[in-house]
């Protein structure tokens, strides 16, 4: 790099850029804050919800799966698993049945554990993968596979 | 310690040992676990119940985190004092702190592999404060707060010693990058009911770590061991570490966004994320150029090549990893397709081998042989198995990228792409990449082995030169 352009004004331009690009930043969370209530449904989020997601979260459910593309990739994704397995009628069923099946025991199959939830906590992570599935992703993912 | 060590500037640099030491133990186990993850992705219930496939990955991903994080303290403690001449402020306090996250890591690790993670998360009361289940920050609550306090201890010291002494722009940066680190890393107390608010700020902590702060800390130490390796003027180097850095910061901060495509943040972000994170070769790149300069432009022939390799290869690993393989998928009409798919799992490895796996066994193989008083290199011997390992490593990382970007294609092509209906499921999808997961596996030996190599040639450094000699004579 030539003389002219000094270490002095390097440091600038990153403690400047830095700083600036932190703020702006800031700004831009501020505005994404405004649009969370809408686009997520916030109403929506009942008690339910919030109990679901603490279920998820305690079960390490992201270990395996993917939630709006996010977590492991060895098992399929769960954001839009409401859509995919039966909506508003068939779901809560289906994922109480699917739950208790776990394992499902095939050999050579990625296998799921049993984790002994009890029928509320099913009925709370339901909740929350309904309203997950209903949250503004920007379309995605492109089809109901995930 | 009792004994002074002539090839150490400061005695109290030796603290630096036992972090480089048990980084090196994580290290290991990482592997171990990456192993058991790959033989699962084909053979499905392998160590089933035993090891659930979630359990394993947890142990994997913590593993990496924290090996790195005893990397980056131990590369601070030996950088700090040489940079700030003068001793370390306090080197029983960095002991201390040692041994206080070496047992909360190995504590932490043991409840994962023991316990079910629903009676660990009963047993720390994870229900006071939930801040577990979300990945890479699985941690019970109890020890995210002990990595808060050891943080804080490692701060101060280290803070102190600057202060106290000569402030310059590596130890700065260092600095800075660190204190960042410890600030994102609050964010993962944060865990708001609303999902999409939670994914959001818990990007502050992954994405403004390893795309930004601690971009600052790899600068730093990759800086430090160019002047060390190559007697290149201090001046020109720190103005090289400050444009790297400046580059990192534009184009990472806003950079975020591209994580904020789909997880329920507005449309704006498509373009800002798209645009700025697209930018965010330009400093992985600025590290390759900044690298091969200075080796080119050196002042003398330093006798440790492996460290010098370490040095090189970090950079352009880096740049494939995090720039181009980032870059791939980066802009959102591509990353619609190809976000959480085995894409991701390509990039994620390479990136991180390259970027901070590569820079702690930089420094390591720098600091190592100075650390145990065996002068500026290991032996002739030593080098060249270390040579073999860095190799080993890092052509198996590359093919289990390559194995992955070919799964994660596919992937697209049968799951992603066709419309509802024609669209492959998730598991039927996985039944046809078998093969490359079988490949991947294979890498993953061959990465297992470099990592023996590599530490067989950090053991020979244990024997003291005149040792090594002895035999040699009666031959």
């Amino acid at each position: 790099m030539s003389e002219t352009f000094t270490k002095g004004m390097a440091r600038n331009i990153y403690f400047g850029g830095g700083v600036f690009f932190f703020l702006v930043f800031l700004a831009l969370t501020y505005h994404t804050e405004t649009t969370f209530a809408a686009r997520t449904n916030e109403a929506e989020m009942t008690e339910a919800v919030t109990r679901g997601k603490l279920v998820w979260e305690q079960n390490n459910c992201i270990g395996c799966h993917t939630l709006l593309g996010e977590g492991a990739y060895f098992a399929p994704e769960l954001g839009n698993v409401f859509h995919r397995r039966g909506g508003e009628e068939a779901f809560k069923p289906f994922l109480h049945a699917w739950m208790k099946a776990q394992p499902l025991g095939v050999p050579g199959r990625r296998s799921m554990p049993q984790f002994n939830l009890s029928e509320q906590e099913v009925d709370d992570l339901a909740a929350f993968l309904s309203w997950t599935a209903k949250i503004d992703t920007n379309d995605w993912p492109p089809n109901k596979e995930g | 310690m009792n004994v002074l060590n002539p090839h150490l500037k400061f005695q109290s640099q030796s603290v630096a040992k036992p972090y480089f030491v048990f980084a090196l133990m994580l290290f290991v186990g990482q592997i171990i676990f990456g192993l058991i993850m790959g033989l699962q992705y084909v053979v499905g219930d392998f160590l089933f119940p035993l090891i659930p496939f979630n359990v394993a990955r947890m142990v994997h991903t913590n593993l990496l985190i924290v090996w790195l994080l005893f990397g980056f303290m131990g590369a601070a403690y030996y950088l700090i004092p040489e940079e700030a001449d003068r001793e370390l402020h306090s080197p029983k306090l960095a002991l201390i702190l040692f041994w206080v996250f070496a047992a909360a890591g190995v504590l932490t690790i043991l409840g994962y592999l023991l316990v079910p993670y629903a009676g660990l998360a009963a047993m720390t009361g994870n229900e006071l404060l939930p801040t577990m289940g979300r990945e890479f920050l699985e941690q019970p609550t109890i020890t995210k707060v002990g990595i808060v306090v050891v943080a804080l201890g490692f701060l101060y010291n280290i803070g102190m010693t600057m202060l106290k002494g000569r402030k310059t722009a590596i130890s700065m940066v260092m600095m800075t990058g660190l204190i960042g680190l410890a600030v994102f890393f609050l964010f993962s107390f944060y865990n708001p009911e609303n999902l999409a608010r939670d994914k959001y700020y818990w990007w502050w902590v992954v994405h403004l770590w390893v795309e930004g702060v601690w971009e600052l800390i790899m600068g730093s130490m990759l800086a430090f061991v160019l002047i060390k390796i190559t007697g290149v003027d201090r001046e020109v180097i720190e103005k090289w570490l400050y444009v790297i850095i400046a580059m990192a910061l534009i184009t990472g901060i806003i950079g975020t966004g591209h994580h904020f495509f789909w997880i329920g943040a507005p449309g704006v972000w498509l373009w800002l994320g798209s645009i700025f994170s697209a930018l965010e070769p330009l400093p992985f790149f600025a590290m390759v150029l900044f690298a091969f300069n200075m080796v080119n432009r050196r002042r003398r022939q330093h006798p440790n090549r492996a460290a010098a390799l370490w040095a090189m290869g970090t950079t352009v690993t880096a740049f494939l990893g995090a720039g181009v393989w980032g870059f791939l998928h980066t802009l959102a009409p591509v990353n619609y397709y190809t976000h959480g798919s085995q894409l991701t799992a390509a990039h994620g490895h390479l990136a991180f081998y390259g970027a901070y796996a590569m820079i702690v066994m930089t420094m390591i193989s720098y600091a190592m042989p100075r650390l145990r008083a065996l002068g500026e290199a290991p032996d002739a011997r030593a080098q060249t198995i270390e040579v073999w390992g860095f190799w080993l490593m890092t052509i198996s990382m590359l093919l289990i990228t390559l194995f992955l970007t070919a799964a994660g294609v596919v992937q697209v092509w049968l799951q992603r792409i066709p419309e509802d209906g024609a669209a492959l499921s998730f598991m039927l999808t996985m039944d046809q990449l078998r093969v490359f997961f079988w490949l991947r596996l294979f890498a993953g030996v061959g990465f297992a082995i470099g990592l023996v190599c590599y530490l067989v040639s950090f053991m020979q450094r244990g024997r003291v030169p005149a040792a090594v000699e002895a035999p040699a004579a009666v031959a």
